[in-house]
């Protein structure tokens, strides 16, 4: 009797959790698939059924022949790309030298600095783009600053550019940089440097023939979680961007809910996630090794 | 001090003051008696007071607060059960698709997330009539759906480093194992299910474009509210909710951080 139950007890364990992911996470992507083969039509729901009235299947690749073809929205990935890009390369930039501090630093200094790290992660991320609305203002702070130095006797545009969207891009996903850095920083063995300097190598040199190779898998980790979601930000184009700072994550949120073509829609999100299959599979490789080589 | 360490220091004072100014500006500025958010007209603190008789505000702030605690506590369930499952368990039919669904929800860009169940959930009331109206049990759903996932995670790494042995002995035995996992695993690994019940709290109460696209019109969280006045620019009232969240944060993690230091030099 007690290994029928055990056996009963194992298979509701595993069924519950199984059915939530399948029912609202699986199916819906089987739905956003369906739906980007379908035309729009003015009706509710507003795409046509995937069996017609005959019972023959009719789905459509118009939508992902229109997002091949048409320029607006080429140019639109590819932005969307660049910025996500430029900005992962300033977080690493900037987040690595951060990373090497806070790993070398004394151990009490250590952990208050990496609370400092986590701390905006607890603050709501729309109130610290939002904080940012305030700065890069025509009268806001960094201007005021600048032309109470007398660097510039104008207020420069920045808010709605593609520079404010860099920067806050950069803003809001550096904590995810300096993060798993610090991970790797911090296990790496110093006697290491220490050796390659002592057999001649210069500091320039050591640092890209060791720290750099050693701490490889901190930055692939790194650069993804900042490039991934800064591929489909949805809110920093739309508060610090102007009405021409087009990125995919906006275009698809307009295009549901201004336009009304849910088909597109649905085609949009199909491309952006074809877009980031790479980096998420190439994430979760370097996540499953990490973890092996921890273990 | 080396050059090598002076560029460090310069590194690590200019990529806090980075963090950093935006929050102090925000908070400094929720003082300002101006309407004008941006010119300076004085001390205040009126914009406190006025947030305090903002009933949308409360009521949104409400709102998120309940599908916060609903969505964490299921997800914390959920995400618990996944844990078990994915460290414990072993092989069985599916596995893979199983840790696939567990992890994917971690890296998916939310505007799909949201897209993707707001299409669902057309889909199902077109079929079944549920739900008639999105709200509530919608962003709940959804919430929960996504930080399952970080709970599993989080679930994951606390059992993978933690001694089977315990358990093992307790089977030994002769316990059942639904009591072995109430009596020696869940309470083993009760501080990893309050890790991440706090983390889906958070997570739930920052959420705002799964929310938008999944819920109905007359029920907006508190991030939607506030994006909705924030898209036409800054406001006094705004700076004020932001440096009350700020407060708390702040407050919050200096009593953590204290009693865990506390803790470890005992």
């Amino acid at each position: 009797m007690p290994q029928r139950t055990d056996k009963t007890w194992r298979r509701v364990t595993i069924a519950i959790p199984y059915l939530w992911l399948f029912v609202f996470f699986l199916l819906p992507f089987a739905i956003i698939l369906k739906i980007s083969l379908a035309d729009p039509i003015v009706a509710q729901p507003p795409f046509t059924p995937i069996f017609d009235a005959q019972g023959r299947l009719s789905v459509t690749l118009d939508n992902f022949l229109f997002l091949l073809t048409d320029k607006l929205y080429a140019f639109t990935y590819l932005k969307s790309v660049f910025l996500a890009g430029a900005a992962t390369v300033l977080c690493l930039m900037l987040g690595f030298p951060m990373a090497y501090g806070i790993a070398r630093a004394q151990p009490a200094v250590r952990s208050l600095l990496l609370l400092l790290i986590v701390l905006p992660f607890w603050i709501s991320f729309l109130l610290r783009v939002y904080a940012w609305m305030g700065l890069l203002n025509n009268y806001g702070a960094i201007n005021n600053a600048l032309m109470w130095l007398g660097l510039i006797d104008q207020p420069v545009q920045m808010m709605y550019t593609d520079f404010a969207i860099f920067i806050g891009l950069t803003y809001s996903y550096l904590p995810f940089m300096v993060l798993p850095l610090y991970a790797t920083l911090e296990r790496m063995d110093l006697d290491l440097i220490e050796a390659a300097q002592d057999l001649g190598a210069s500091r320039t040199r050591a640092f890209w023939d060791v720290t750099w190779p050693l701490a490889r898998a901190g930055v692939i980790a790194g650069c993804l979680l900042v490039f991934i979601p800064a591929m489909g930000e949805y809110v920093i184009p739309y508060l610090l961007g102007g009405p021409e700072s087009l990125l995919i994550g906006r275009v698809l949120f307009d295009e549901f809910f201004v336009n009304r073509d849910w088909p597109l829609a649905a085609s949009v999100a199909i491309v952006l996630l074809l877009l980031l299959v790479v980096p998420i599979v190439m994430l979760q490789r370097s996540q499953t090794g990490e973890a092996e080589t921890a273990a | 001090m080396n050059k090598q360490s002076r560029f460090i220091l310069a590194v690590l004072a200019f990529g806090y003051a980075f963090l950093y100014i935006p929050l102090v500006s925000v908070v400094v500025y929720s003082f300002n008696d101006s309407k004008l958010a941006t010119v300076w007209g004085g001390f205040s603190t009126r914009w406190y007071g006025e947030l305090f008789r903002n009933d949308q505000v409360l009521d949104a702030a409400f709102l998120s607060l309940r599908i916060a605690a609903t969505s964490a506590t299921f997800a914390t369930i959920l995400g618990t059960m996944a844990g078990l499952v994915l460290v414990r368990f072993g092989r069985f039919k599916g596995r893979t698709l199983f840790s696939g669904m567990i992890t994917s929800p971690l890296v998916m860009p939310e505007v799909i997330t949201g897209l993707s169940l707001l299409l669902f959930f057309v889909s199902l009331h077109g079929l079944i009539g549920w739900p008639g109206q999105r709200g509530f049990s919608t962003i709940t759903i959804a919430h929960t759906t996504f930080s399952m996932a970080f709970v599993a995670v989080i679930i994951q790494s606390r059992l993978a480093a933690m001694d089977e042995s315990l358990e093992e002995a307790a089977m030994d035995l002769g316990g059942h194992p639904l009591r072995v996992v109430f009596d020696i695993t869940l309470p083993l690994i009760a501080p990893a299910m309050v890790a991440g019940w706090l983390l889906a709290f958070t997570l739930s109460l920052d959420d705002l474009v799964i929310a938008s696209f999944v819920s109905g019109p007359g029920s907006s969280t508190l991030p939607m509210y506030i994006f909705s006045k924030v898209k036409l620019g800054v406001t006094p009232d705004i700076n004020a909710l932001a440096s009350l969240f700020i407060l708390i944060v702040v407050v919050g993690l200096i009593v953590a951080w204290m009693a865990m230091r506390k803790t470890q030099t005992r």
